[in-house]
């Protein structure tokens, strides 16, 4: 048998942490092999000491079948591994190509950049492996698939014959992601091997031949896919049993608690966003509303929150019409809101833990008194909301956000929201790039707050999470509703056509 | 981290001995008295922003102090130096350190040191201070005060202006002042004398620019006042007056035939005019300048403490002791129109001719 | 990545800036112990070359006299810059506080005491007035206030000149400034018999620190300040106005810089002046914010080194060290201080060399 890439029993200390206790992970040449952990598993250490960016403090690596010392990223490509980071690294006003062979530019005999060539064997690289990229189009104007595949056409064009997708689904929609599953397998079928890391079982299910589990950052074992189903990957990953359906009991919905009416808002390029939107949430009830990104969603979420005002239409809450009231009127009125983007909303991560966590009512009693901060009222807050809601962090109340993982980042967001006892819990992307475990978690107390006749509004891009949570199912498709049905009269087939705007169902409003 | 912060300290001390092994300009500051060896003195110089080489003041000023120190073998850094404010509020500092070096004579010019001169000499009663240009402070023992006889040096360039008015047949002249006040008014009732007493039927253009420091206003106004006629005008606007040289060299520059006088300093180099550089020989649009000798002032004051016979109170300087006069050498004027000007030098020197301090202000011959 | 406080970097920024100075020095064939001679008289007005004078506290004096602006002036850019503004309108705070101050002395008599206290305040009111402007169109339009800050300096200087010439009593023989204030406009003097103009202003830079401190450590008000600075978009999602924010956080920063200008005018000077040029206080604190790091100790570290610096610029002079060099010293270290991280990286390949030795030794 021969490896692609072999590390051998790895160990790598921090101060204080040992991030990777002897983990041996070996890939097997021309497959799919997945690496599977929780976050601060130590999957991102793993992959930094294969890039050299650390040195292990014990441990050999080789790479087809000989030893190597990497020293840093370079050396890791020259080896011919490559990274398709999660998050891009493209510049915005460049083409394709020209981002593609950034830092590698083919020269032309007059030593100009050969952007013609270069242009051909990106066209010839995208047709073998099935990318369909356009090596003209500017970046900014392609979606973020199409940004992904030019990332990994960047891999593919420096020789990479190893390629390391680093959570490459989380920003994708259900086709998109189905998409890259076919691309992955085209690459494989050429001859390439891939290292696939994520938290998502569904896909390592989809698209991989073996996988790794890591925990607490030791090595639980590796496995065939075909030999292991879901359940027991999940258990793997977190170390105990894990449902993936939340157990929730029938809806009691009461009266209506936030009602929109026709609501129209424009985006920031002054185009129509949301088009005469009405939809109302009830006591007790989940409503998700299901969509591929770019439909519409933020700007809706935006115009509840009061963060821009809305074009027409009104927003009522619990009768009062909040339409044009300030945000902090939109939470005195009785809504909390677990934003889409915790960094550029849900935080101020140069903050402590503990700051975040009032954010809200720093300046009412008990927290601030005649305007003078009460430390004494917030630490105990803080403290007990992190327990409550167990919240982890390195230093506690006074940890800095920044330095938190992003699960407990989400989870400090929900605690403060939910702890408001707001009436209508407006819940965003609440589980976007979170572990199994997490989201387990922050689902449970999500139906937990229905249960205690809060109305929850649930947007999320995330279609089995909505199927899992939701009462109703309201869809919409570039910014209309396209329909709102009961959760247990639909399924993913009817709702992605919905999605898509093929198919409209009369308004099922109660 | 005490370990990283104690070996930059000991290489800091390292350099520092390395340093001792070459030149050391050694800085035993004036404390020697002038006794010993006659005109042995040291000399303090506090300069304004500008430095020692703003082309004005302080450089004449110091000049002077050189002068005198290379007469007397004095040296630089020891004997006599100076020192540079970085803003006004530097000037008592400054002063307060020579005086607290006990050198024999401080030195400063001009009217921004005022009020630091003032306090300095009050607070320091022993140490010996001459300010320059500055003839209103209150008298004390240790404090001498030098100011120039500017409507004389101005009645000579007003003469000079006059001629050549006549030479060239526009019976029209002009000044610019920086600001309507007594001490302008000194160089103005000087210019309108000398002019008339040449010409009496000359036109004289008079505009203020009410800012020292604005060469755009001295600029448009030297535009006004040659397209009205005039081809000489009298700049007389500290920095204001850069932009009526810089009008007369442009138009000069064009082959005009007008011409700009320089005020305090020789201010030749500055109306030097593009053309004339390119082709090797350098001409100026300064016909000539009214120069305050503040070197001779300076030169003065050290001699006189080298002497032991400081004067305190206000010296004037006349066009009898040299105080003001036009430049040594100057390019633009003929033999004829330098000896004009002398034969009015004499006449005022030797009484015949009185130039009055106070300016005629309606005139039908000013503009 | 270990990390380091932040006095603890700018401490060696400074140490290495000092070096780095001694090394120009040497290159241009003077003697850097000169430098270290002239600071400490400068500081303490002890002269190593003359030891038999001893101290001469004229020194310490002229030192705290010249900190004292440059630790307002750097409060009021590290107030801006904890809600995410660049105060860079320094300068023409700086002298409209300092034009504000002449007005109250000339034309609202009180009595003694009260009238200096008047004329101060004065001055802080319309350092916050000028700075409200660039806020405000920060706030409303989001125009840069850069741009807005450095136009309004120069609208200070000459407003400034247009109104001791046309409208304040001017002394007539200089044309420059205006006459004596009354005898009522005093901050007293501190001198102990020398001819320092160290004043009682020092108490208003005290309760300027022990304000900032207060204000952003320890109120609501400073809390969404700080929230804004941090996360401009995470601060209006919590509810906070963020407009309201910028607007205040810049007249505040703004009514430390006119305190400034008063207490110089009326401390150093006794009357109103015009300004040939910018008195570089308000970029001076900018120098003194990123010493500081923006925190209060910091500041008043910073502010006392660059007033150090300010006041050695005459003794490093005397030993044959120009204005140029003594310029060049204060840039070494502010280069330093601007690398910081790259002093962070420094530090950690050092300790990582170490981890790495004693792994090897053991």
């Amino acid at each position: 048998m021969t490896y692609a890439i072999e590390m051998l029993n790895i160990t790598k200390d921090f101060p204080g942490i040992r991030a990777n206790d002897d983990i041996t992970l070996q890939v097997e040449k021309n497959t799919i092999h997945a690496l599977l952990g929780e976050n601060g598993a130590g999957k991102s250490t793993l992959m930094s000491i294969l890039f050299g960016m650390y040195q292990p403090t014990s441990g050999i690596i080789k790479v087809n079948g000989k030893e190597v010392k990497i020293t840093d990223p370079n050396i890791a490509n020259d080896l011919g591994i490559g990274m398709v980071h999660q998050h891009f690294k493209l510049i915005d006003s460049f083409t394709v190509t020209e981002n593609i062979i950034l830092g590698k530019e083919p020269k032309t005999k007059f030593g100009t950049v050969d952007i013609k060539g270069a242009e051909k064997r990106v066209a010839e690289l995208s047709e073998q492996y099935g990318l369909k990229v356009d090596p003209k189009a500017l970046i900014q104007d392609i979606g973020v698939g199409m940004q992904q595949r030019v990332e990994i056409l960047k891999m593919l064009y420096r020789d990479s014959d190893i390629l390391i997708f680093d959570e490459p689904t989380a920003v994708l929609t259900p086709q998109e992601i189905e998409e890259l599953m076919e691309i992955m397998r085209n690459l494989i079928k050429e001859g390439k091997t891939i290292l696939l890391i994520t938290h998502k079982l569904k896909e390592i299910k989809a698209v991989a031949d073996t996988f790794t589990v890591l925990r607490k950052g030791k090595c639980i074992g590796t496995y065939k896919v075909a030999d292991v189903d879901e359940t027991q990957m999940a258990e793997m990953m977190v170390g105990r049993a894990v449902s993936f359906t939340t157990e929730k009991t029938e809806a009691e919905p009461g009266e209506t608690v936030l009602d929109i009416r026709n609501l129209c808002v424009k985006d920031v390029k002054g185009l129509d966003a949301v088009k005469n939107f009405s939809l109302s949430v009830r006591a007790g009830e989940i409503v998700g509303l299901a969509g591929i990104d770019g439909n519409g969603q933020t700007e809706l979420v935006y115009a509840l929150t009061g963060m821009v005002k809305p074009e027409s239409g009104s927003v009522i809450l619990k009768g009062v019409d909040i339409t044009n009231a300030s945000i902090r009127e939109h939470y005195d009125a009785g809504m909390a809101h677990v934003p889409e983007d915790r960094h550029k909303h849900g935080l101020i991560l140069d903050f402590l833990l503990k700051e975040n966590l009032v954010i809200h009512s720093y300046d009412r009693i008990p927290f601030a008194e005649r305007g003078v901060l009460q430390k004494g009222e917030i630490n105990t807050y803080a403290d007990r909301l992190i327990e409550e809601f167990d919240v982890r962090s390195g230093e506690g109340r006074e940890s800095l956000t920044r330095d938190m993982s992003g699960g407990n980042q989400q989870k400090a967001i929900i605690a403060r929201e939910m702890d408001r006892g707001a009436d209508l819990l407006l819940v965003v992307q609440p589980t976007r790039g979170l572990d199994v475990g997490a989201i387990e978690n922050i689902h449970k107390r999500i139906v937990s707050e229905r249960d205690q006749g809060k109305a929850v509004l649930l947007v999320s891009l995330e279609l089995d999470e909505i199927m899992n949570l939701s009462d109703r199912i309201a869809v919409i498709h570039d910014g209309e509703l396209t329909g709102i049905v009961e959760r247990k009269d639909t399924n993913e087939n009817e709702l992605g056509l919905m999605m898509s705007g093929a198919l409209k169902k009369e308004a099922a409003q109660a | 981290m005490n370990k990283l912060m104690k070996s930059s300290l000991a290489a800091v001390l390292a350099l520092g001995l390395v340093g001792c092994s070459g030149s050391t300009p050694a800085a035993d500051g004036g404390t020697t008295d002038g006794g010993d060896e006659g005109s042995k003195i040291t000399i303090g110089f506090v300069t304004d922003k500008g430095g020692i080489d703003d082309k004005s003041f302080n450089q004449t000023t110091y000049k002077g102090i050189v002068q005198f120190a290379e007469e007397n073998g004095l040296k630089e850094g020891t004997d006599y130096s100076y020192l540079q404010s970085n803003t006004d509020a530097d000037y008592t500092p400054n002063l307060t350190q020579f005086a607290d070096e006990q050198v024999d004579l401080e030195v400063a010019a001009g009217y921004l040191f005022e009020g630091a001169v003032n306090d300095t000499v009050k607070q320091y009663p022993d140490q010996k201070i001459l300010i320059i240009d500055v003839g209103w402070l209150e008298d004390s023992p240790n404090l001498q005060q030098a100011v120039f006889a500017e409507h004389e040096g101005s009645f000579l360039v007003g003469v000079v202006a006059g001629l050549k008015a006549i030479e060239n047949g526009s019976k029209h002249v002009g000044m610019v002042i920086g600001m309507k006040s007594d001490s302008m008014f000194k160089f103005w009732a000087g210019f309108q004398q000398g002019v008339w007493a040449v010409c009496p039927d000359c036109i004289i253009s008079f505009d203020s620019c009410e800012d020292f420091a604005a060469p755009e206003k001295g600029k448009t106004l030297a535009q006004k006042q040659f397209n009205n006629g005039a081809t000489v005008i009298f700049s007389c606007a500290g920095a204001s007056g850069n932009g009526v040289i810089q009008e007369g060299a442009e138009r000069r520059g064009n082959g005009e035939d007008v011409w700009v006088i320089g005020v305090d300093t020789d201010q030749y180099e500055q109306g030097i005019y593009e053309g004339s550089v390119a082709e090797g020989n350098e001409k100026s649009a300064i016909l000539t300048s009214m120069m305050k000798r503040v070197d001779v002032a300076a030169y003065n004051a050290c001699k006189q403490v080298a002497e032991g016979n400081f004067v305190h109170g206000v010296v004037n300087y006349t066009l009898a002791d040299g105080g003001v006069s036009l430049p040594e050498n100057n390019p633009n004027l003929t033999e004829d129109v330098l000896k004009t000007v002398d034969e009015w030098t004499q006449k005022i020197i030797s009484g015949e001719v009185t130039v009055d301090s106070k300016a005629i202000e309606t005139d039908d011959r000013i503009q | 990545m270990k990390k380091y406080k932040a006095s603890t970097i700018s401490l060696i920024a400074v140490l290495i800036g000092f070096l780095l100075a001694s090394l120009l020095l040497l290159v241009t064939g003077r003697n850097p112990v000169n430098m270290f001679i002239a600071i400490l008289r400068a500081m303490i007005g002890f002269d190593l070359t003359h030891p038999e004078k001893g101290v001469n506290i004229l020194y310490p004096l002229n030192w705290l006299l010249n900190s004292m602006p440059v630790i307002l002036t750097g409060l009021s850019v590290a107030f801006a810059y904890r809600t995410g503004m660049f105060n860079i309108g320094g300068e023409g705070q700086f002298i409209v506080g300092a034009l504000a101050c002449t007005f109250v002395a000339f034309y609202v008599p009180l009595p003694a005491g009260i009238h200096t206290v008047a004329c101060v305040l004065a001055g802080g009111l319309a350092g916050a007035l000028w700075a409200f402007l660039p806020g405000f169109l920060k706030a409303m339009r989001n125009i840069n206030e850069v741009v807005i800050c450095i136009m309004l300096n120069y609208t200070a200087l000459y407003l400034n000149t247009f109104m001791i010439r046309n409208v304040l009593p001017i002394n007539i023989n200089t044309l420059h400034e205006t006459v004596k204030f009354p005898e009522t406009v005093s901050l007293g003097s501190l001198n102990f018999g020398t001819a320092s103009k160290f004043n009682w202003g020092f108490v208003f830079v005290i309760i300027a620190l022990l304000l900032y401190w207060f204000i952003i450590e320890k109120t609501s008000f400073g809390f969404s300040l700080r929230a804004t600075g941090f996360n401009k978009e995470g601060a209006r999602y919590a509810g906070m106005s963020t407009t309201k924010n910028t607007v205040l956080s810049m007249m505040i920063a703004g009514a430390f810089v006119g305190v400034a200008g008063a207490i110089v005018t009326i401390g150093v000077y006794g009357y109103g002046r015009i300004f040939d040029a910018f008195d570089n206080y308000g970029f001076d604190g900018i120098s003194v914010a990123l010493i500081g790091a923006c925190k209060t100790s910091g500041i008043l570290f910073g502010g006392l080194l660059i007033g150090l610096l300010k006041s050695a610029t005459t003794t490093l002079q005397r030993m044959g060290m120009t204005k140029s060099i003594t310029n060049l010293i204060q840039a070494c270290i502010l280069i330093l201080i601007a690398i910081q991280y790259g002093i962070v990286l420094v530090l950690n390949m050092i300790n990582s060399k170490k981890d790495k030795k004693v792994k090897e030794d053991a």
